[in-house]
């Protein structure tokens, strides 16, 4: 996994509540048996005009001039600012996978819905949550100011805007370790195999119907 | 001390350490795969050269992109190239690490939440996860159950664990009982239209009061299903006779003296009289009408005798935007009636609506009516190979083809779109699904989540109908 330290970028707008992993990536891209590439499908139906199709170059399809990611202004931009309930719906990793490849690797909202926020840790990517009041603020000075830029610093928990101030969040030590050290959580469990064995020891002696095999 | 939640007693059952920041490892009893979220944590297992820890307490079945149409050449029959590698890589993958699969053409195949209880591969007091938000389904046996991420999927073969932090406790009571025509469906959609689509968050919800004790198997699943769209991962319901006798006799449920024992601790698994939630929500059942959602998402439900919601009304103005979003996607005037609401299609299946009961509800409004003749289709899909057997002997599909609908093989459909079945741009359905988001029945299609009597009297209608009228 990419180590997170510290992130400088230009910040784009998803100015709207309760976006879906539906909407970060469109259930026909899931076919995929990969990983990557879902950059170019993030939002999908919000970036392109036509219905998008796995597979299919998107060079050349009508774009959406409306959208935020299609403007100038967000070009290269790695942080999204986004409404509450980000990341409702589907627990489909393919969602953080789609916002990585695309290049963010950072989102601030006022709240995630658990997996979505569970599964960008997995992938490098940092979600914050501020209260409503401070991320009002960040889009009122994100939609003033063009080339508006933020840095996220993971060490110290913290957020500066171009305007100085620093706004600090929370964030589990646990995940955090993890973050900075780019450290697979599957090694770090298998340290406790022993513990995990006289576990099941312990539930095979107490419940040994849970131990039935399938098959 | 106070007494314990069910969720509690479970999570302390499966606790392999407590971590010094909070989080804790968490053993896992069964995990569920499906062909979506599977492949890439199959691929890092073997990029990492790592085994799966007990090969046995998985079960796999394709669902989200096999054809509902005729497929008795399997999965070379599958026409979308994408949707055949992925199933292709799912049958790959179990035969070369062992595990349990129920191919395209076994007829224990069909939705993955639909399976596992049915086979009795999901028993109370477990642990139970698959990369698919609704695994919450399988809280209804009084089971610790929900959706993980396909990272987590590969941690769990790896491992058998995973990292979890606790979540709190929350009680939905739904008092007294509900009236005739009313299913768990809409106790459910009326539970999110109350607390909203984020309510639930960062809780395991446990659904209590007799009008959820008083549900069938079926019907609890039917609830659980749907916790995650009130944004709980966890949706639970305690043990009783009803939930043993479900699982009496199923293929892997436990047999001879492990099953007194089994039934033995289970009778635990309730939360104690004297636990303490961290926020209750009372609903008096016989308030609850049927429900319809007229939005894009599921929050935006209402009673089938009121409006489309006036975005004019509100004054916050997040929540009026977003009315004002949904009504244009939906293509529908404000303060319209309910009833007034045309439909193109209509699906019932998914792993909200897709069990026997369900299909014999919505049996009994079409029997000897005709679908409208406006309707471009109307679909019945059930949950698995088995349920469209019994169903077939109780001659529920003759009814159903009678009527005018489609009988289809077991499989996600129209739920999400992955296959073949799916909306025209700016269709309406009316769909016993789980999901109203923008798109997801097909792009531009506009979906109304309604129960399967609901549904189904919908269909002879050709717009939305009170089911009531046609029970009595
Ligand atoms: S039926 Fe729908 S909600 Fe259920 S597992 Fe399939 S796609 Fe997901």
């Amino acid at each position: 996994m990419r180590k997170f330290t510290q992130v400088t970028g230009i910040v784009a707008p998803m100015d709207r509540a309760n976006v879906d992993t539906d909407m970060i990536i469109p259930k026909q891209f899931l076919k995929s048996i990969k990983r990557t590439g879902f950059g170019k499908n993030l939002f999908d139906e919000l970036r392109y005009l036509d219905e998008g199709q796995p597979d299919q170059s998107c060079e050349g399809r009508p774009l959406n001039n409306d959208f935020m990611l299609n403007q100038a202004r967000y070009a290269g931009s790695t942080v999204l600012l986004a409404r509450q309930n980000f990341g409702c719906g589907s627990s489909r990793e393919h969602a953080p996978w789609a916002l990585e490849d695309y290049g963010f690797r950072c989102v601030i909202a006022p709240s995630f819905a658990d997996i979505f926020y569970n599964n960008c840790f997995k992938n490098g990517i940092l979600p914050v949550t501020l209260d409503e009041a401070v991320i009002d603020q960040l889009f009122v000075e994100l939609f003033a100011n063009e080339g508006y830029e933020i840095t996220i610093d993971l060490e110290q928990q913290t957020i500066k805007a171009p305007n100085g101030e620093a706004i600090s969040f929370e964030v589990d030590a646990f995940r955090k370790h993890c973050l900075i050290n780019g450290l697979d959580d599957i090694g770090v469990t298998l340290e406790d195999a022993d513990a995990i064995k006289s576990f099941e020891a312990k539930s095979r002696t107490l419940s040994p119907w849970l131990f039935d095999a399938i098959g | 001390m106070a007494g314990k939640t069910l969720y509690d007693k479970l999570w302390d059952a499966h606790m392999v350490k407590q971590r010094e920041d909070g989080s804790a490892l968490i053993y896992i009893d069964r995990q569920l795969l499906h062909e979506v979220t599977s492949p890439q944590a199959f691929e890092g297992l073997r990029i990492a050269g790592r085994t799966p820890w007990r090969i046995d307490a998985n079960l796999a079945t394709p669902d989200h992109n096999v054809p509902t149409t005729e497929r008795s050449s399997g999965v070379e029959g599958i026409v979308d190239p994408v949707s055949r590698i992925q199933v292709k890589t799912l049958d790959d993958n179990c035969d070369e690490f062992g595990i349990t699969e129920f191919k395209m053409l076994d007829e224990r195949q069909g939705i993955v939440h639909v399976v596992g209880p049915e086979q009795g591969a999901t028993l109370p007091g477990m642990t139970v996860v698959c990369g698919d938000s609704h695994t919450s389904t399988h809280g209804a046996f009084g089971a610790l159950a929900h959706g993980i991420g396909t990272s987590e999927v590969e941690h769990v073969l790896a491992t058998q664990c995973l990292i979890q932090k606790k979540m709190k406790n929350m009680l939905v009571k739904v008092n007294g009982q509900v009236g005739e025509g009313i299913s768990g469906k809409d106790i459910v959609l009326a539970v999110i239209g109350k607390i909203g689509t984020a309510g639930g968050t960062g809780y395991a919800v446990e659904f209590g009061g007799q009008a959820i004790q008083d549900l069938s198997m079926d019907g609890r699943m039917t609830v659980c299903n749907m916790a995650i769209e009130a944004g709980a991962r966890v949706g639970m319901i305690a043990v009783d006779s009803t939930t043993i006798d479900y699982v009496k006799g199923r293929t892997y449920a436990p047999k001879g003296a492990d099953w007194d024992s089994a039934v033995q601790a289970w009778s635990d698994l309730h939360s104690d009289d004297d636990a303490v939630f961290d926020k209750i929500v009372e609903l008096e059942a016989v308030d609850i009408k049927p429900q319809v959602t007229w939005g894009t998402s599921p929050e935006m439900v209402v009673a089938i005798d009121e409006f489309v919601p006036n975005p004019d009304d509100h004054d916050d103005v997040v929540v009026k935007e977003g009315i004002g979003r949904a009504l244009e996607y939906m293509g529908l005037q404000a303060d319209a009636a309910i009833t007034s609401i045309k439909l193109d299609r209509v699906f019932i299946g998914s792993c909200t609506n897709s069990r026997i009961e369900d299909l014999r509800v919505a049996a009994k409004v079409v029997k000897g009516r005709k679908v409208a003749d406006s309707l471009i289709q109307a679909l019945v899909v059930p949950g698995s190979g088995l349920i469209k057997k019994q169903a077939e002997q109780e001659g529920l599909d003759v009814v159903f083809t009678e009527a005018g609908l489609e009988w289809r093989e077991p499989g996600c459909s129209m739920c999400l779109a992955m296959n073949a079945d799916k909306l025209g741009q700016g269709e309406h359905c009316a769909s016993t699904s789980n999901r109203n988001f923008e798109g997801r029945q097909g792009f531009g299609g506009r979906t109304h989540l309604v129960s399967p009597a609901m549904a189904a009297a919908a269909a002879i209608a050709g717009h939305f109908v009170d089911v009531r009228d046609y029970l009595s």
